[in-house]
């Protein structure tokens, strides 16, 4: 047998006074990682097989399970860490690229965690939302450009198509497919008792779940899996995939194995198929052939749906934004760098595209300084971690807040970031139908629910804090936030004072 | 120390005004009267006066009153506004010394008609050719600023408390049929007289009590459309975002009221179905210029006075009426001061405006 070089980087332990080999863990870990021993009458760990995912850790009735890190080290050293070390014996031994689950985990400026809200003191007052109304509908889409009136002089209604959401949160893209059926029926359920949407992603919509079109976007992205006319009518919105902030400059990759049943009949290709989405869209080589695509599909839904181009935040971000602001697009999404993903080549997600609040700032600024700021609305993700970050994203100028990863952990998700495997023991990323029923829809759903009305006040309470009833004051408010620790080039992007000024 | 325009300073403050709905005139004197009863909501770091119909004579200029901060500056003003206007007369403004009011500016006065042919080649609007003139001196003459620019109207202001502003400028030799006042108490020291109130553009003035929370939202939405938010205030953003919707979108003073201080979605959503569509429409399509935090104001405009509260009403604003004038203030007493026996007194709610129009004219829709 070959030598295996990379030591488990956790392990699995067990507190033998508390153990009384139930074997719950065992029938709980998909991996394998857990064995019972019938003659020591003991439960033993396979650490190399654990993905730290902590399955076992929650369901183990006498909390006899922990995952530590192993601390095996290798003879230290900055430039060739642990990381860096096992990564390339990985690959010397398979010959293959790294692929890694959810967002980017590396060590970068996590610029949220570097702005601070403001309160009312004295000169104005702060507001109680317990005690007074606090508004927090948006509106997305793009603003009328002329104020028309009818021969009585009222004031004719000559919105573009607009979204109306409860609260400016909407679930992130994530393929049916990728995500198991009960995980897309929580995220639907949830949406639509919470007035918000959720996004088909790329995976196209399951028969069951036209029911819920009102609060749907549904996703074309450059495979066009399971797009037909029905299901570019069926939702709220049209989303355009043009990048994916995990994995910017390449499509999404789900593995034959994963294409069986439903899948593969909403995808609308063979089972057992990979589904290879192509780099880029091939009918968009450039901005003009972007506008073309766009009025296609709005031509396909009669110009009564906005349509969303969604983009990953990398250097040109806001000229690239600019450009599709003039390309008839209503709403335009921006993934930053740390967003999440199901399977992306490890070195793209650790390497590739920039951090989504100073992506978010300049297309802000620069769709201001164009005048086009009002022909759309921006929708940003990757990663929003927190009400706080919503808060902050919007004072920097966003309208609405993607969420992904924070609606997957709602879930049940640890991030254990291995996804691509199919094997999640939480029931959120797999087809394994055992796996899959772990997760309850209705209990899922409810704690998506859960999630956004604590946010929700937590919102409430934050704008109150600052004076403000309603959110569209907040947004591109940036007066009402402070850098800490930011250098000036740093803050003369977010355009923000330091705080102190 | 740093002007104001390059600080932004929060101040609260008492604001008076009154319209006399036959259009007769009253003398300055009066507001003066009715100002100086709130003297504790000001701290003598500002104090100021929009007057309409004060300069019959010149109906068709636009008056252009000025500070200038050096014989320099006022040369090179005077040479743009030669080069862009005809220029009917000039003048120093009149003033009185008196110790309250120290280090004026140089204060000018200039009725001027945009040049023909300038008009022609800009093809602006009148109105417009002479907004774009005021931000331009505003913004590029260094040392020149603009403070009033509308016709038979004007502002004076100052650094001060109100009623030394009125006497220094000799308030009681105008009279004009609304007049509107203010008594600022700012938390820092403006620096300049520029930041004193009310503030102006073409014949909209306003004068503003309160700090107002949608503060930068309002300032980098308006900025996208051509204005210029030199000082930093609630005052200047507020005046802008109703010149921009009542001069640029069109939208009746009702409508605008409906903007800035938007009926909650609650109450939207009991209104009648054709009001209700109306309303929606006007947060959507104008989301950007919806003001929140506490504010009361009075907008002077050619043919009327508007007053208009937060939709919470976070700040005190009362109206008196008596026979043909109508009066509104922070506070009663003010303007029981100069009209002790009111056939009516009553509080406005939250963003519900109260509008009133010379010889009682309905706004018309354009």
């Amino acid at each position: 047998m070959a030598v295996n070089f990379v030591y488990p980087e956790y392990e699995a332990v067990r507190n033998p006074d508390r153990c009384i080999a139930c074997r719950a863990c065992e029938r709980q870990c998909a991996n394998g990682a857990h064995e019972y021993l019938a003659d020591a009458d003991k439960m033993v760990c396979d650490d190399a097989k654990c993905v730290n995912c902590h399955r076992c850790v929650a369901l183990c009735p006498t909390r006899a399970l922990k995952i530590v890190r192993s601390g095996n080290t290798y003879k230290e050293n900055f430039n060739w860490n642990a990381k860096t070390v096992d990564e390339l014996y990985k690959q010397a031994g398979s010959g293959g690229v790294l692929l890694s689950g959810m967002g980017n985990p590396c060590d970068y400026p996590v610029y949220f965690d570097k702005i601070l809200l403001n309160a009312s003191q004295v000169t104005n007052p702060s507001i109680d939302p317990l005690r007074e109304p606090m508004e927090t509908r948006v509106f997305l889409g793009a603003k009328p450009q002329t104020v028309e009136r009818d021969e009585n002089g009222r004031l004719k209604n000559n919105l573009p198509p607009q979204l109306s959401l409860s609260m400016p949160v909407m679930f992130s893209a994530m393929s049916y497919g990728s995500l198991s059926y009960n995980a897309h029926e929580s995220l639907a359920r949830a949406a639509e008792e919470m007035g918000v949407l959720y996004n088909t992603g790329e995976g196209g919509l399951h028969e069951n779940f036209y029911r819920y079109g009102a609060n749907t976007i549904v996703q074309v992205a450059s495979g066009r899996f399971g797009v037909h006319p029905h299901y570019l009518n069926s939702g709220a919105a049209i989303e355009i995939k043009m990048g994916q902030g995990a994995k910017p400059g390449i499509g999404g990759h789900l593995p034959g194995t994963k294409i069986v049943g439903d899948i593969s009949r909403t995808r609308m290709i063979p089972e057992g198929s990979d589904a290879i989405s192509p780099a880029p869209h091939h009918d968009i080589y450039s901005i003009e052939d972007l506008r073309q695509l766009v009025y296609s599909l709005k031509e396909a839904s009669g110009f009564k749906k906005p349509v969303i181009v969604k983009i990953a935040a990398v250097h040109n971000v806001a000229a690239i934004a600019s450009g599709i602001a003039r390309s008839g697009a209503d709403i335009i999404a921006i993934d930053g760098f740390r967003g999440g993903t199901g399977a992306a080549p490890t070195r793209m997600r650790d390497h590739v595209g920039i951090p989504i609040e100073l992506a978010l700032a300049g297309v802000d600024k620069r769709l201001r300084d164009e005048g086009i700021r009002d022909s759309v609305s921006i929708v940003v993700g990757g990663s929003i971690r927190s009400s706080a970050d919503i808060v902050k994203a919007i004072a920097l100028g966003a309208d609405c807040a993607y969420i992904g990863t924070g609606a997957l952990l709602a879930l049940g998700c640890h991030l254990c970031r291995t996804c691509y495997a199919g094997k999640c023991n939480w029931g959120i990323a797999t087809q394994i139908p055992e796996l899959v029923k772990r997760l309850n829809p209705d209990l899922g759903h409810k704690r998506l629910v859960n999630l956004l009305t604590a946010w929700r006040h937590e919102i409430k309470e934050m704008m109150g804090g600052m004076g403000i009833n309603s959110i569209e004051s907040l947004k591109g408010n940036r007066l009402m936030l402070r850098g800490v620790g930011l250098n000036e080039k740093e803050l003369g992007i977010l355009g923000i004072k330091h705080a102190g000024e | 120390m740093r002007r104001e325009g390059d600080v932004r300073i929060p101040s609260g403050c008492a604001i008076s005004g009154f319209i006399n709905k036959s259009g007769g005139r009253l003398s300055g004197e009066t507001i003066i009267k009715s100002i100086a009863v709130m003297r504790d909501r000001s701290n003598g770091l500002g104090g100021g006066f929009a007057a309409y119909g004060i300069y019959p004579e010149y109906k068709d200029c636009y008056a252009l009153h000025m500070f200038y901060d050096s014989p320099a500056a006022k040369k090179e003003c005077e040479d743009f506004l030669e080069r862009h206007f005809d220029i009917v007369n000039l003048s120093k403004i009149p003033t009185r010394k008196i110790k309250e009011i120290t280090d004026e500016p140089l204060i000018w006065r200039y009725f001027v008609t945009p040049l023909p042919t300038k008009l022609a080649d800009s093809q602006l609007d009148e109105r417009e050719f002479t907004a774009k003139c005021v931000f331009r001196i505003n913004t590029r003459i260094g040392g020149a600023y603009v403070f009033s620019g509308g016709k038979n109207m004007g502002v004076f202001k100052a650094v001060g408390f109100p009623e030394d502003v009125g006497r220094f400028y000799k308030l009681e030799e105008y009279e004009g049929w609304c007049f509107t006042a203010h008594g600022r108490y700012p938390t820092n020291t403006p620096g300049w007289w520029g930041g004193a109130h009310p503030f102006a553009l073409l014949d909209y003035s306003v004068v503003h009590n309160g700090e107002i929370s949608s503060y930068d939202a309002n300032r980098r939405a308006i900025e996208m459309y051509g204005y210029k938010c030199t000082l930093q205030t609630d005052t200047e953003v507020i005046t802008y975002i109703i010149d921009y919707l009542h001069r640029k979108k069109g939208l009746t003073l009702r409508e605008i009221s409906s903007v800035i201080a938007a009926p909650f979605w609650q109450t939207i959503a009991k209104m009648p179905p054709e009001e209700r569509e109306t309303h929606e429409y006007l947060r959507v399509a104008f989301s950007a210029q919806l003001i929140t935090g506490p504010f009361s104001i009075l907008v002077g405009f050619e043919g009327g006075l508007m007053a208009l509260n937060d939709r919470l009403k976070l700040r005190s604003m009362v109206v008196g009426e008596k026979g043909e004038m109508v009066y509104i203030a922070s506070e009663e007493a003010a303007i029981r001061a100069i009209e002790p026996d009111l056939d009516a007194v009553w509080a406005p709610k939250g963003g519900q405006p109260v509008i009133v129009r010379l010889n009682g004219g309905e706004e018309a829709w354009r």
